[in-house]
């Protein structure tokens, strides 16, 4: 794989660069996919269950099919395969068959020629509903099997188990100095995008589908489009239209765009839905809400022996990445510190609330978030400073984890000495005056999932470069532009290879008709894997049109040198010909000049059950330090200033780098302090207000200052040495917080949002000569199956399980604590 | 039976203009289904959000929460007004120089809630921009690059040679 240049070789890698979409999205001409209008457009509304358990026993359409503009009613039986995300996870239905799981799930459809008509339509439909227990939370799932919210759970209402164990954990415990246990909880939130989701679809004559949508993950539209429809994916072009933001909201199929696709098939009209701001918080998919334990042992020096972490996710009505999640939860504890034996048992229940799915950092906040507390408490009691513990305890760079994760580069280090000195950590930490202070955290998120979702030999991103004889270059890659930047991306890479200015490359994104397959924007891949694959097209493009140039030039090959738009002799700058002129003399050689390029990560080094999530090809690393203000009579935290690091092996545009580390920060602050998915607490299983006035998360007015440093360590995965930074540096911001309130009042808020009522209740309890603390305080009994058992590689393993779980079903003797 | 059209006359961009629409329709329907311009985006349509700002007769309002009937004779503009010419609006050039605009969405809101607080206040602060823009919502920028981006376009529209500093576009290396 072509990467690693030097530094002093690049011409436009590593600059600010104005983004290639920069003055679409400024002059308001991007066009989103509500801003799609076809020609006899009609426009479709769901209608969704207003219980949150209940079995359908009945549902009569006739009255809507007879309101003047209605064009076509579907319910759930004009759709009756089922689809997801994940092959394991094929659960949901794009209108209920025969039972709903949460209050939101889409039950019936109408198409109308007015959006007003679609509606009046709706409330005709006559469901007739059997209301069933509903499950509000995690904890009432694990204790109620009955009645059971899937048919397919490993346990009961319990979607997924998992436990994992990488050498002897309890030995190892019992060799610590200090061994130490906490329980912590995260709560759920939404991805809120700015954009709601939309759809349009349109079906020819001649039997093709078209659909438009506000997704990430057009490839994996195309698949659910192609099974629940019964079409050929040859028949089928799925368009992602830029995303108004993702966050991974929009990384599922969806039951709106089968609908409009179904609703374009039958009434031979393009159909479109745009959904509502509520009906956004229904389709959610966001951050888990989960529970953890976690037990620690460490020597004198803080030096980790073991560790034992268990998690239990809120994963409401369907599995969506549900069982990815939950993975994530245990996955990447060990990527950060040294930890040489390691224990995982994880459980995500069914709820009857919107699915959870990936938001931001996708199951890796929650555990974060519990580990960085846990960690400082830990140097409290070891009488260390927070930042010397992490630092003397770095997991090494060009190493396997306990879990067989294969670390390169590691530039944790360089980050936490960087918000240590830019905070002044040293001079202010325990010796700011009562009610303010400063907290310390780490984080590592992975570069791209090292599986894809459907386990295959083929390419996780393809790129198609043409050479236009003009001297223009087109490169064509399936990646969905969520604002993340991903179209300067190939742009910038391929001008540097071929010598351009990134604003001679034409970027066709995202249409499974034009562009070769990429996976989609999850995971932080896209900058990788894409980048990786239009390297090897440019290089590709680079040696043909070399190869001729030199002869023209008389230069031998290694001389011939693409830069500033020309191509010339490097021994002699003023010998040389435009990069059109090159092109020229290739194509009059070659034809017609188009090359392809693709990438597959390497092999992971585990080979159990289970190693599939959590290898990636490199693991960027932040530090931070956040400022608090707590006011102890109100408990108000505000944070005025966050200082971030961020190791993103190189960055290729500068600029977009730091909107994504200074995004992340805001997104995580948000969790932080105030965004939840509230819910009543009754059976009705609502949600509180499904708005963006009432589901809290931060203006410009609660936003803090950031001071951002980005270290650059070049990966030689990445290309030119890039890692990911678009959701990494969300991941320390929630524990940063919460240890620096602890530092300014000396509570221990062991769960976010870290909200003025919970600070006010332990500062209340710390006050009675309590412990002053708000967090959970007890992990349920859930019965784990026998453990996967596989020894970590400095205990003679190969990266297989020695023991394997007897199976899902069969669980362990007795609950373990 | 759906409402007869109503027909208004108003100033759009500049332009005096004529539209008819059925008249429950707000002023962000109206631009963007009855004068096909998109350029003006909702986000939740119950004025929560600030998405949908433009300027009705230079001040900022949520269009989500105007009625069209309200703008007759009045002057309307939204994001497709603000570059002149085919150069852009300096608070455009900056938004886009600095990546103030990621996925785009919020961005023209912004941008006409910023042109109105520089128009009333060529050399604001840090807390007027903040408050200015309190209303508008976006999730992507963590809004750090659209105050610089507003700074930046202001020391430009006062005449000034302004360039974005080192570590908005870099960090601190």
């Amino acid at each position: 794989m072509a990467s690693g240049k030097k530094p002093s070789g690049l011409r436009v890698v590593g600059k600010a660069h104005r983004k290639v979409d920069a003055t679409a999205k400024v002059t308001g001409v991007t066009r989103f996919a509500d801003d799609l209008f076809l020609p006899r457009m009609l426009f479709a509304k769901l209608l969704r269950s207003p219980h949150p358990h209940a079995r359908i026993l009945s549902i009569d359409p006739s009255r809507a099919a007879s309101v003047p503009g209605v064009k076509a009613v579907l319910t759930g039986k004009d759709l009756p395969i089922p689809f997801g995300i994940l092959p394991v996870s094929q659960d949901e239905h794009a209108l209920a068959l025969d039972k709903v799981r949460f209050v939101g799930d889409p039950v019936a459809a109408v198409a109308a020629t007015t959006e007003e008509a679609a509606t009046q339509a709706l409330d005709l439909i006559a469901v007739e509903y059997e209301v069933l227990r509903a499950f509000p939370d995690a904890l009432d799932a694990v204790e109620h099997p009955e009645p059971a919210i899937h048919d397919y759970a490993d346990a009961g209402n319990i979607h997924k188990l998992i436990d994992l164990e990488f050498g002897d954990v309890e030995a190892a415990l019992a060799q610590a100095d200090i061994v130490r246990e906490d329980l912590f909880f995260f709560e759920g939130s939404t991805h809120l995008p700015m954009e709601q989701h939309a759809a349009v679809a349109d079906w020819s004559a001649d039997g093709k589908l078209t659909l438009w949508s506000a997704t990430q993950t057009p490839h994996y539209v195309h698949r659910a489009l192609a099974k629940v429809l019964e079409l050929s994916p040859a028949r089928i072009r799925v368009i992602a239209c830029p995303n108004g933001g993702g966050f991974g909201g929009k990384s599922d199929p969806f039951s709106h765009e089968i609908v409009v696709a179904k609703l374009a098939m039958i009434t031979g009209r393009p159909v479109k839905t745009t959904l509502t701001r509520e009906e956004v918080f229904y389709c959610h998919r966001g951050r888990h809400p989960t529970l953890m334990w976690v037990k620690t042992g460490v020597k004198r020096d803080g030096a980790i022996t073991g560790m034992h972490f268990k998690s239990l996710l809120d994963g409401g009505g369907y599995g969506s990445y549900g069982v990815a999640s939950t993975y994530y939860t245990g996955a990447l504890q060990t990527v950060t510190y040294h930890v040489p034996r390691y224990r995982f048992q994880g459980a995500r229940a069914f709820t009857n609330k919107p699915p959870c799915g990936p938001k931001r950092g996708h199951g890796t906040p929650q555990p974060r978030f519990a580990l960085e507390v846990h960690l400082d408490k830990i140097a409290e009691q070891l009488g260390m400073d927070p930042a010397e513990l992490r630092l003397k305890h770095l997991v090494p760079p060009n190493s396997l984890t306990a879990n067989w994760l294969r670390i390169g580069t590691m530039g944790l280090g360089p980050c936490i000495e960087k918000v240590i000195r830019g905070s002044g950590w040293k001079q202010r930490f325990k010796q700011l005056p009562y009610g303010k202070g400063i907290g310390l955290a780490c984080s590592s998120y992975i570069t791209g999932a090292g599986l894809p979702i459907y386990w295959n030999a083929m390419p996780h991103s393809g790129v198609q470069l043409k050479c236009d004889r003009g001297g223009g270059v087109t490169v064509f890659c399936g990646s969905t532009e969520i604002g993340q930047g991903s179209d300067s991306i190939l742009a910038t890479i391929v001008a540097e290879v071929l010598g351009l200015d990134p604003f001679d490359i034409a970027v066709v994104t995202g249409d499974t008709d034009l562009t070769p397959v990429d996976l989609g924007s999850y995971s932080s891949r896209v900058t990788l894997m894409t980048g990786n694959a239009a390297i090897q097209a440019a290089e590709r493009a680079r040696d043909v049109i070399a190869l001729h140039a030199g002869k023209k030039l008389d230069a031998p090959l290694e001389r011939v040198t693409f830069a500033a738009g020309r191509v010339f002799d490097v021994q002699d700058p003023e010998r040389g010909l435009t990069f059109a002129e090159a092109v020229q003399l290739a194509e009059a050689a070659e034809g017609t000049i188009g090359t392809v390029g693709s990438y597959t990560p390497a092999p992971s080094a585990g080979k159990y059950r289970g190693a599939g999530v959590g290898p990636s090809p490199a693991y960027s690393y932040s530090a931070c330090v956040a400022e608090v203000d707590v006011d102890p009579a109100t408990g108000i935290v505000r944070v005025p200033k966050i200082w971030i690091a961020h190791d993103v092996g190189r960055a290729i545009n500068a600029a977009t780098v730091m909107g994504q580390i200074e995004g992340s920060v805001y997104m995580g602050l948000g969790e932080a302090l105030m965004e939840e998915m509230a819910y009543r607490g009754n059976r009705n299983v609502v949600h509180k207000i499904p708005s963006l006035l009432e589901y809290k998360s931060p203006t410009t007015l609660e936003m803090c200052d950031v001071v951002t440093y980005v270290v650059e360590d070049p990966d030689p995965n990445g290309p030119f040495g890039a890692k990911e930074c678009g959701q990494g540096p969300l991941l320390p911001v929630p524990p940063a917080v919460a240890n620096a309130v602890y530092d300014a009042v000396g509570v221990r808020i062991d769960e976010v949002p870290i909200t003025p009522e919970k600070v006010f209740k332990a500062l209340r309890r710390k006050e009675k000569g309590e412990a002053g603390r708000f967090g959970p305080t007890a992990f349920p009994d859930i019965a784990w199956p026998e453990p996967t058992r596989v020894p970590p590689p400095w205990e003679g393993g190969d990266g297989r399980a020695v023991e394997s779980g007897k199976g899902r079903q069969q669980a362990a003797g007795s609950a373990r604590r | 039976m759906p409402d007869a059209k109503v027909k208004i006359a108003l100033e759009l961009n500049g332009d005096a203009v004529e539209v008819a629409f059925a008249p429950h329709k707000t002023l962000l329907e109206v631009l963007r289904e009855d004068l096909g311009l998109t350029g003006t985006k909702h986000g939740c349509e119950l004025g929560e959000c600030g998405t949908c700002t433009v300027l009705l007769d230079a001040t900022p309002v949520l269009s989500c929460l105007v009625l069209g009937l309200a703008c007759a004779g009045r002057r309307v503009k939204t994001v497709e007004g603000m570059a002149a010419g085919g150069t852009l609006h300096p608070l455009q050039e900056a938004f886009a120089e600095l990546g103030a605009a990621q996925c785009g969405y919020c961005t023209p809101a912004f941008l006409l809630a910023a042109e109105a607080l520089l128009a009333s206040s060529p050399r604001p602060t840090r807390d007027a921009i903040k408050q200015a823009l309190s209303g508008n919502l976006c999730r992507c920028t963590g809004y750090i690059k659209i105050y610089e981006a507003v700074e930046l376009a202001a020391a430009r529209m006062r005449g000034e040679d302004a360039k974005p500093a080192p570590e908005t576009l870099y960090g601190v290396r």
